[in-house]
């Protein structure tokens, strides 16, 4: 075997810087030594499975979780679906995917949040899935509202989704955020403008799927999401390791 | 002019935010009735084989504060060194684990088992560790780091024999404070900041 198969090295300039002060935050929370890379070993490689035995009939339907089904969520009904994939293009079957998001006004049921928005009791605020055989997931929800923080004078979150992605290796670990196509305060954002380059902050904007959309009942927005590949080398014509 | 490359680029990652646990602990978030088990919430099961320990720390950030909103996630072999899903592997033993600084005191606690030593790169072994992610508010990309065991042989470890300056390698060794008791601090910046990896 020419190669023993590691994980693709991580490229940086793909990812947020890790310290920007228009997100004050990040000014005390980021390492200022350089990461020590190395290349991946079989603690990176291998990574925890989760089975459908674990996932509930309605865990992917934010409209109805909350309630157990009795009554729906407030909000304007869409789709959220896509693929997951990896740098290969190789699709991310049977991995788990997890979202959570604020109300349709805006809050989030936390204690810590205290924005003027009511909480919707129909409401909860996260999901989980696994994706199909072919990388494939959905989930069904209402959209998100916009909401201030404190950060500068006067900062707003873009309407957004939050989404964790474990794939099949502890090295593929990603938890990023989706926006929603034409939404203004996108570029006024100071967490979405942590990603210097602008073709990888597109990446993170769902456009308006109508031909996934349900006529009279919900409108669809797409998100796939790659995640660190690894390499492989063809080994008796089965990829080595799988 | 070349041949086009196909590859895609990696998404790119965003913080989890303040309210991380929403999606990953609800119930830390008082959330419990929404899924019939959170995922991750315990590293082994019942009859678990090997030493039972506990891990208890505090992620501190630049100013020395315990942070009160990180959220963990910790994978490992069994104490045998198989990873879960490997043949041989400990059926008791998840591997995987997520838990979340204390809101009040900034504290958190991992109880696992010890993991065993686990092949490395060219034939080389690794001393038992556990790889840390290490996700919050104000973190853009998740931490990766890990955590070794300061009553074990971390001589030949190929990891931390990468540490340039020998004075940081103590950053990741957990300190042992009575019988299967050991704290591991975080620093996410300055004295004595934690080596993170790139890995």
């Amino acid at each position: 075997m020419i190669d023993p198969g590691r994980l693709v090295p991580r490229d940086r300039t793909a990812h947020p810087v890790p310290r920007d002060p228009e997100y004050k935050t990040t000014v005390a929370r980021s390492p200022n030594l350089p990461l020590l890379s190395m290349e991946s070993t079989t603690t990176e490689e291998t990574g925890p499975r989760f089975g459908h035995g674990l996932i509930g009939a309605l865990d992917n339907n934010l409209i109805l979780n909350w309630t157990k089904g009795a009554a729906p969520a407030v909000g304007e009904r869409i789709l959220m679906h896509g693929r997951v994939m990896d740098e290969f293009g190789r699709p991310v079957p049977n991995t788990l995917v997890e979202i959570w998001q604020a109300n349709a006004g805006g809050r989030y049921r936390h204690v810590k949040d205290t924005y003027f928005a009511p909480l919707d009791p129909n409401f909860g605020g996260c999901g989980r899935t696994l994706t199909d055989e072919n990388g494939y997931y959905e989930f069904l929800t209402i959209r998100p509202g916009a909401y201030p923080w404190p950060n500068r004078g006067n900062d707003w979150r873009p309407m957004h989704i939050h989404i964790s992605v474990f794939g099949h290796s502890f090295g593929q670990r990603l938890i990023t955020q989706m926006y929603f196509e034409g939404d203004p305060l996108i570029d006024r954002c100071p967490i979405a403008s942590t990603i210097k380059d602008r073709s990888q902050l597109d990446r993170l904007v769902a456009p308006l799927d109508m031909a996934r959309a349900r006529p009279l009942d919900y409108l669809a927005y797409k998100f796939d999401i790659v995640l660190r590949g690894r390499r492989q080398t063809m080994f008796e014509n089965k990829p080595a390791g799988m | 002019m070349t041949q086009t490359l196909e590859n895609l680029r990696e998404t790119p990652s965003q913080t989890g935010g303040p309210y991380v646990h929403i999606g990953c602990i609800p119930s830390f978030a008082g959330l419990s009735q929404i899924y019939p088990e959170d995922l991750g919430l315990k590293a082994i099961g019942d009859g678990a084989k090997g030493e039972r320990i506990a891990i208890t720390g505090s992620v501190f950030d630049g100013t020395g504060w315990a942070m009160r909103d990180a959220m963990l996630e910790s994978w490992q072999a069994d104490a045998k060194g198989n990873y879960p899903g490997e043949k041989g592997a400990d059926p008791k033993v998840n591997g995987f684990c997520r838990f979340a600084a204390d809101g009040k005191t900034g504290e958190f606690t991992l109880h696992t088992v010890k993991p065993g030593a686990v092949p490395g790169p060219g034939g080389s072994m690794q001393a038992p560790h556990i790889a840390l992610w290490i996700v919050a508010r104000g973190i853009n990309i998740g931490l990766q780091t890990r955590i070794y065991f300061e009553d074990e042989d971390n001589s030949a470890d190929p990891l931390l024999s990468r540490i340039e300056q020998r004075n940081r390698v103590d950053t990741l060794i957990a300190k042992k404070t009575g019988d299967g008791q050991y704290r591991f601090d975080i620093r996410l910046q300055g004295d004595g900041e934690t080596v993170f990896l790139d890995m």
